[in-house]
């Protein structure tokens, strides 16, 4: 009964359109979710981001407003070539208009120039790479949610900053772990400490305890873990069992989530320094954002990621309805003019090298007992204003970027 | 301080530990393949998923009825044993006259689906089981901190395997087992229960892996994807070792983990890649393993 009152709504709608909408290419405008659905960031991203794509078409209203928007999902199995070649056949065949999500920097990176030469749109929520808005900058690429830059100035500055000054990294080899290796690195030469030494272990380690070794045998005060999802929670566990941390030693998590910390147990993350852009239980509006979600998601609170999905949703679906069109380049341009407002991150801007701008907080992981109901994982230590928190843009060396 | 191709000899000792630990759980998920496919001729490729069971049965145990790791060794591979026995009496014995390639398709897929509802009720990341208490903490033994725990799963793996290739090799029991996979009938013949004894053989060899998944969950995450990332390392283990073999199943176990243990130190880039590197080079020269037998 539902479905038909739907079905005979959305006809009457089609009819009663204006002529503009024939500006949307077949009628429909095509969300494609694409990330690990299966693997080590299954839960950080995964389903939890077609929840929020979902949320995302839903307080928009884009049924009330005769706009016609469908949501497909796909597991790129954290591998650049499954990645790439959902993205064409979505593009080429499926009449997808939108790619969102795809963690991982090396499948972001491959899916990004596929977008470009197809013309159409990518906001990136979840890989990590800082390249994406830099030499790799796209004009139909957006970058929302955080990149390697921010987070290792947000915790790489506070760590050196608090007396961390000699580094060890543990370090995933692959195009992300080497990117956020290199910002952070930047970052702690800069501000005048030293790096004792790295190492670059394979996507997806069971086993810590070798890497962990170097780490400890190396005497750095600061272990900066340049990794991410089951990886950090497997190197930080691990970590607790050689006596790191009582050693005298600190991990950075350059990239944590709050999945991982739900994942390792206030027990085993309290102290924990890193850097996020969204916390759920911020202000009413994310807390509120929060529980919708997490009854969708099998109580999982929302990540960053999640809310960049969210956020990164609604401003398309902003931008699509002022320009009446779903060209992709155009879109992406028009989300670049408009300012950005959602409930998750406040005001923004996207800039002309795609970088979505807004502040980022350095969070510090609270102690068992801190802790007061379900999820409540997070002291927000600092706030980096919106201007400070991401790589100027002169500095990127993205060619879109007029010098 | 001495080196060797410049890594510090105290290091090296470290790692060489940390390869033994790593080269137990090996060794005692590879006894587990070799005993299933030794004597009942299956190729068990949902060996990883069982030994992901062990952990969660570890989980829930004390989840739901509040037992100890302590308990949970002994309960949990009973548990996942017993599952065992149920797969192989609904499904498993029906492919015993078929290729071994059956086997290893029903295992397979059967993997795929325990992995696939694991992975759909409790996420990606894993949960939390914390370390039995009168085993926290560690000792410093000059080279290395070596955990507690960690020197228990060495002591303890070494003793399952052994114990294991004790019974199959020099028992009567052993040797009742290696007689009715020569020769089935001749053994019903003298009025030993066969088939039950294939059926409680797999279930033992689902045991082990339930107990290598208890040893491990204090250490990794109890995590869906466990058996996953493991299964593949082991199989090219028992591959290298030679399929069938007790023995050399348990010594290839911890050779390996020796050598990725070092792999790990002096090119970490390719310590999950050096286990195959090597299983081609021994397949090229010796097809059957290191300690396999032609059939």
């Amino acid at each position: 009964m539902m479905r038909k009152t739907l079905i005979v709504l959305a006809v009457l709608l089609a009819f009663a359109a204006d002529p503009a909408q024939a500006q949307i290419s077949d009628g429909v405008i095509k969300i494609g979710v694409l990330n690990d659905q299966s693997g080590l960031y299954a839960d950080l991203a995964g389903a939890g981001s077609v929840v929020a794509a979902r949320m995302a078409v839903e307080d928009f209203g884009a049924a009330a407003k005769g706009m016609k928007v469908e949501i497909v999902a796909a597991d790129h199995q954290n591998k650049a070539d499954v990645g790439s070649a959902i993205a064409r056949q979505w593009y080429d065949v499926d009449k997808v208009d939108l790619i969102v999500d795809v963690p991982n920097s090396g499948v972001a990176l491959a899916v990004s120039q596929i977008t470009r030469d197809k013309a159409k749109a990518f906001i990136v929520s979840s890989a990590a790479t800082s390249d994406l808005t830099g030499k790799a900058c796209s004009p139909n690429t957006v970058h929302w949610t955080y990149d390697t830059w921010a987070l290792a100035n947000g915790t790489g500055n506070a760590v050196v900053k608090t007396g961390g000054d000699s580094w060890f990294f543990i370090t995933a080899d692959y195009a992300f772990g080497h990117a956020l290796e290199r910002d952070t690195e930047a970052v702690v030469l800069k501000n005048g400490g030293k790096v004792l030494g790295k190492v670059r272990h394979p996507l997806s380690t069971q086993d810590f305890s070798s890497f962990l070794l170097q780490a400890q045998a190396s005497k750095a005060k600061v272990i900066g873990l340049a990794n991410a999802g089951g990886d950090t929670t497997n190197a930080i566990k691990q970590g607790a069992e050689f006596g790191i941390v009582k050693g005298g030693q600190n991990f950075a998590g350059l990239l944590v989530f709050l999945t991982d910390v739900h994942a390792l147990g206030l027990e085993k993350a309290q102290g924990l320094l890193f850097t996020e852009t969204f916390y759920w239980d911020m202000n009413d509006k994310t807390r509120a954002f929060a529980k919708r979600f997490a009854e969708r998601n099998r109580g999982i609170h929302p990540t960053m990621i999640h809310a960049g999905v969210y956020a990164g949703v609604s401003h398309y679906l902003k931008a699509v309805e002022a320009l009446k069109s779903d060209d992709g380049t155009k879109v992406i341009a028009k989300m670049k003019e408009m300012p950005t407002d959602d409930p998750l991150f406040g005001k923004g801007t996207i800039r002309a090298d795609g970088r979505k701008i807004h502040p980022a907080y350095l969070i510090e992981v609270k102690k068992p007992s801190e802790s007061k109901y379900a999820w409540d994982y997070y002291k927000i230590r600092a706030t980096i204003p919106a201007n400070e928190a991401f790589r100027p843009i002169d500095q990127g060396d993205c060619p879109l970027v007029k010098k | 301080m001495s080196t060797v191709f410049g890594v510090p000899t105290q290091a090296l000792f470290g790692q060489l530990l940390i390869g033994l630990i790593n080269g137990s759980f090996y060794a005692v998920l590879s006894l587990g393949l070799s005993v299933i496919f030794g004597l009942l001729n299956i190729i068990n490729f949902a060996h990883g998923a069982q030994y992901m069971m062990g952990a969660f049965a570890a989980y829930f145990l004390l989840q739901w009825s509040g037992l100890g790791y302590w308990w949970a060794l002994l309960v949990a591979p009973i548990v996942v044993g017993f599952f065992g026995i149920v797969l192989e009496r609904t499904m498993i014995r029906r492919l015993y006259h078929l290729d071994h390639l059956y086997g290893l398709l029903l295992t397979f897929g059967f993997a795929l689906v325990i992995q696939g509802m694991f992975r759909h009720q409790f996420g990606s990341s894993g949960l939390p089981y914390a370390m039995p208490a009168q085993l926290a903490g560690g000792r410093n033994l000059g080279f290395m901190f070596l955990p507690n725990y960690r020197a228990w799963v060495i002591v303890f793996s070494l003793g399952l395997c052994l114990g294991t290739w004790y019974v199959i090799e020099r028992t009567k029991l052993g040797s009742y087992l290696r007689a009715a996979t020569e020769n089935p009938a001749l053994v019903q013949a003298f009025g030993v229960n066969v088939p039950r004894m294939v059926t409680l053989t797999y279930g033992f060899g689902v045991a082990l892996a339930g107990v290598a998944g208890v040893l491990a969950a204090p250490i990794y995450q109890v995590n869906p994807l466990m058996g996953a990332d493991l299964i593949i390392v082991v199989f090219a283990v028992v591959v290298i070792g030679g399929l069938g073999s007790i023995m050399g199943s348990i010594i290839t176990g911890f050779t390996l983990g020796v050598v990725e243990g070092l792999t790990k130190v002096f090119y970490p880039e390719a310590s999950n890649t050096v286990i195959f590197v090597i299983m081609a080079v021994v397949l090229l020269f010796r097809p059957t393993g290191l300690f396999g037998q032609d059939k």
